[in-house]
């Protein structure tokens, strides 16, 4: 059996966004993007046992999360929300793209200073975080996910950190590989951004009012 | 008066295998776009000096960003290129004035050298439309290794008055060159074409 991680190609994509035709902000909001483009090892079959691949992601998804910190050249305290999403190439199927939940979803909460119980994150038995108590990256990391062609564009969903409800700060970035993902290949995306909608004003929680500590609210 | 940029996104696409081999180094090739506000957008203006000054401050700006992205020095930049889109209410000459009469100066120092002309294009789009920037080698137009282009888009750019500049470099050519021509090893670089 050939190494299930075999990595065709990195896409980093940063955007700063200065105003959209109201007031600018005091900073840019950044929003950033990476897709790695890799082997889909199952491709073409029906393969039952894919667990493996779910643990091989691991490091690569870690590695992901510092590239696209490293990319959007901010500290990790800046970074406000978080998603992720795979866009799966033909011969596979959506259950392939599935597999990034975990990996992806953790590595982004390891880079930004999670402390909860990573053996019950990986079960699906909570994050293992004590409620009340203010944390880092507790809420759930958002995504999408699709089976589709090279170039197709999958707009991931963007939440806060710590607190699902955080209104201002429910986003989407587009993202779209141009040539990729083929149909034996799957790719898979973490996205980042420093904060509100540039000009947010529909109300609602504001993350300096984040009370609970639950992941929510 | 300065451009008004709405906002800029960089890109960076790292090949590390294509065709069951593996790229060692991989190639690289950055974009940079910025969305700018078309003040000549909704009615004829035979002068288009406000654009022409665009061009050259993002000439700078978004060669300086690719350069960065890259994370390389300035003169191991290898490749470049260019490209307009202009939105519903402007005209491809709107896009030939940022990209033409200055763009090119501020984003050869960018990259250090550049006598090679930068490729370049230019479209009419809406939002989210792609275009294919050229790629040339920086230093000989005629290095067969590094003809390439890379595609360009912002998924809510062009509105109809904005025109999103793209500025492309590279620090290498395609990932699996075979067909002969120049290298880079013969290029004079003093011409701009061998």
């Amino acid at each position: 059996m050939p190494d299930l991680i075999d990595i065709r190609r990195v896409f980093t994509q940063v955007e700063e966004i200065r105003h959209e035709f109201g007031p600018p902000p005091p900073a840019p909001l950044l929003r950033g993007a990476i897709a790695v483009v890799m082997t889909n090892p199952y491709a073409g079959r029906y393969e039952a046992d894919i667990l493996p691949m779910m643990k091989a992601l691991e490091p690569v998804g870690v590695d992901m999360a510092e590239r696209l910190l490293a990319a959007m050249d901010v500290p990790r305290e800046a970074v406000a929300t978080y998603g992720k999403g795979a866009i799966v190439g033909a011969a596979g199927e959506l259950e392939h793209g599935a597999l990034w939940h975990v990996p992806g979803g953790y590595a982004m909460r390891e880079l930004l200073g999670w402390k909860g119980d990573r053996a019950a994150y990986v079960a699906g038995q909570g994050s293992g975080t004590t409620k009340g108590q203010p944390g880092n990256a507790l809420a759930i990391v958002p995504s999408t996910k699709k089976v589709g062609p090279p170039g197709a564009a999958l707009d991931v969903p963007l939440t806060n950190i710590n607190a699902s409800y955080v209104r201002g700060q429910f986003d989407a970035i587009e993202v779209r590989i141009p040539g990729a993902p083929a149909s034996d290949e799957v790719a898979y995306i973490l996205a980042m951004t420093t904060g509100y909608r540039v000009h947010a004003r529909v109300g609602g929680l504001r993350a300096e009012d984040i009370a609970q500590w639950d992941g929510l609210r | 008066m300065s451009i008004d940029i709405r906002k800029i996104v960089v890109q960076v696409d790292e090949t590390r295998q294509e065709q069951g081999q593996r790229i060692e180094p991989p190639t690289r090739r950055a974009v940079a776009m910025a969305v700018i506000a078309n003040p000549y957008a909704g009615r004829f203006s035979e002068n288009l000096d406000e654009l022409v000054a665009a061009g050259e401050e993002l000439g700078g700006l978004l060669g300086d960003k690719c350069v960065k992205a890259l994370g390389i020095a300035p003169g191991e930049a290898e490749s470049y290129g260019k490209a307009a889109i202009v939105g519903e209410g402007g005209e491809l000459e709107h896009a030939a004035a940022v990209l033409h009469p200055k763009l090119g100066a501020p984003l050869r120092q960018a990259v250090e050298k550049g006598a090679a002309l930068v490729p370049s294009a230019k479209k009419r789009g809406t939002l989210g439309t792609a275009i294919d920037v050229p790629l040339g080698h920086k230093d000989a137009a005629y290095v067969r290794s590094h003809f390439d282009a890379v595609e360009a888009r912002v998924s809510d750019a062009p509105r109809a008055g904005e025109i999103v500049v793209c500025v492309a470099v590279t620090d290498s050519g395609r990932p699996l060159p075979r067909i002969g021509g120049l290298t880079t090893a013969e290029i004079k670089g003093e011409d701009g074409l061998r």
